[in-house]
């Protein structure tokens, strides 16, 4: 399964939310999408994104490269 | 919120609708800064979205809204809010996505109240916004309908103006009692405070941009360090940021190669960047400012480090400025 990279980092919420989301669109349903951010108000954000839009969060780890999030884009 | 949750309650499908102008408050002085790490973070948003059980889109707007900051056609409030140009921007932008959905949606809501606010919610105003957007009839103010004019939603039945609201005035009390009778107990700061253009001091640093740039011009990164740290302007033709604390200064380390970037390497001290036209001179008039800033600062030399874009890093060491040489007028910001 392909997966979709993001690199958010050094972008402030909600420019990480904005960017995913605009990915996300143009992605088929079900696509899994990695994004690393650096603002840990993605921690928030994302995960409430994911619940508005009814995604799958599957991870948040978090080392000193910043912060990686993984989800699963909904089924149609 | 409560203008969503009002045509919920008639059956009708909303979505929403969120413009990140680049000046919105929330999020990023509390992701910069480190004392703030334990306050609440969320995207308002998001949350009053997932509240309400609503898809929301985010338009990025930053490029497009210069124009309206830069040009306001009806001018300012207090500061540099720019509040009537803004509002009709954004309903237009709105009714923009209205179009582009090709039918998914029929009209558009806002949550604003005749006499709230004293710019873009007046009642000569108001009607000027739904004109200039373009969307006329097809705004719907929920809130306070009933003292506005009848809408095409209404006109159609497609929504009853006998469950909307005439709300008016500056007075909240009437949408806390409206918020509690739906149950909410918790809610988005109600007072406009969202916007860092209606906050004095942000305004006399862009202000400050601006004159010394010769032009009103900006770009995001420049709006983004006006939100960080101390701003003194102790020449005409150069500035100095100066981090106040761990979070600001690993925020302004990320311009180090942007910007010429000062910091002790003999004491703890600041992260700082200089921004403007620098001579050798100006340079170490602000490493002796620096050096006030940081530990060694009643210390008879102090060791700065300074890294200029694409020059080898390379050091001073400086006598501190003395604190009466500090000048009060150089603060661009308290």
């Amino acid at each position: 399964m392909t997966i979709l990279v993001i690199d958010a980092k050094r972008l402030l919420c909600p420019m990480p939310v904005i960017k995913l989301q605009d990915a996300a669109k143009k992605m088929p349903a079900e696509t899994e999408i990695l994004i690393h951010c650096s603002d840990p108000g993605v921690k928030h954000d994302i995960p409430a994104w994911c619940r508005v839009h009814h995604h799958a969060l599957l991870s948040i780890e978090e080392d000193k490269e910043g912060i990686h999030i993984r989800l699963r884009l909904k089924a149609d | 919120m409560l203008a969503a949750k009002v045509i919920q309650e008639q059956g009708v499908l909303v979505e929403g609708i969120n413009f990140y102008t680049g000046f919105c408050v929330e999020g990023h002085t509390q992701a910069i800064r480190k004392q703030d790490e334990q306050k609440k973070k969320r995207n308002n948003a998001l949350w009053v979205a997932e509240q309400l059980g609503i898809p929301l889109h985010i338009v990025d707007v930053i490029e497009e809204y210069k124009d309206i900051v830069i040009n306001p056609k009806y001018g300012y409030g207090a500061n540099l809010n720019p509040c009537l140009d803004c509002k009709i921007f954004m309903v237009k932008k709105a009714l923009d996505y209205l179009i582009a959905s090709d039918h998914e949606f029929d009209f558009i809501i806002t949550g604003e109240v005749i006499g709230q606010r004293p710019m873009s919610q007046r009642k000569d105003t108001m009607p000027l916004v739904a004109n200039r957007s373009g969307a006329e009839d097809l705004l719907v103010r929920p809130l306070c309908a009933k003292n506005l004019p009848t809408t095409l939603p209404e006109r159609e039945g497609w929504i009853d103006r006998g469950r909307l609201y005439g709300f008016h005035g500056r007075d909240r009390n009437p949408q806390f009692k409206l918020a509690a009778q739906f149950g909410f107990t918790d809610y988005a700061t109600p007072a406009g405070g969202c916007c860092f253009l209606t906050d004095k001091n942000y305004s006399q640093k862009l202000q400050d941009l601006w004159t010394h740039r010769g032009e009103k011009r900006y770009e995001i990164d420049d709006i983004m360090l006006l939100k960080v740290g101390r701003h003194l302007r102790p020449r005409p033709h150069f500035k100095m940021i100066i981090g106040r604390e761990e979070g600001e200064n690993n925020y302004l380390d990320g311009y180090r190669n942007q910007f010429i970037h000062l910091e002790s390497t003999s004491h703890n001290g600041p992260s700082i960047l200089l921004e403007g036209t620098v001579s050798s001179e100006d340079i170490t008039f602000a490493a002796r400012i620096a050096a006030r800033f940081g530990g060694g600062k009643n210390d008879t030399s102090v060791v700065i480090a300074i890294r200029e874009p694409h020059q080898e890093l390379r050091s001073e060491t400086v006598r501190p400025l003395p604190e009466a040489e500090l000048d009060a007028s150089w603060y661009l910001n308290s």
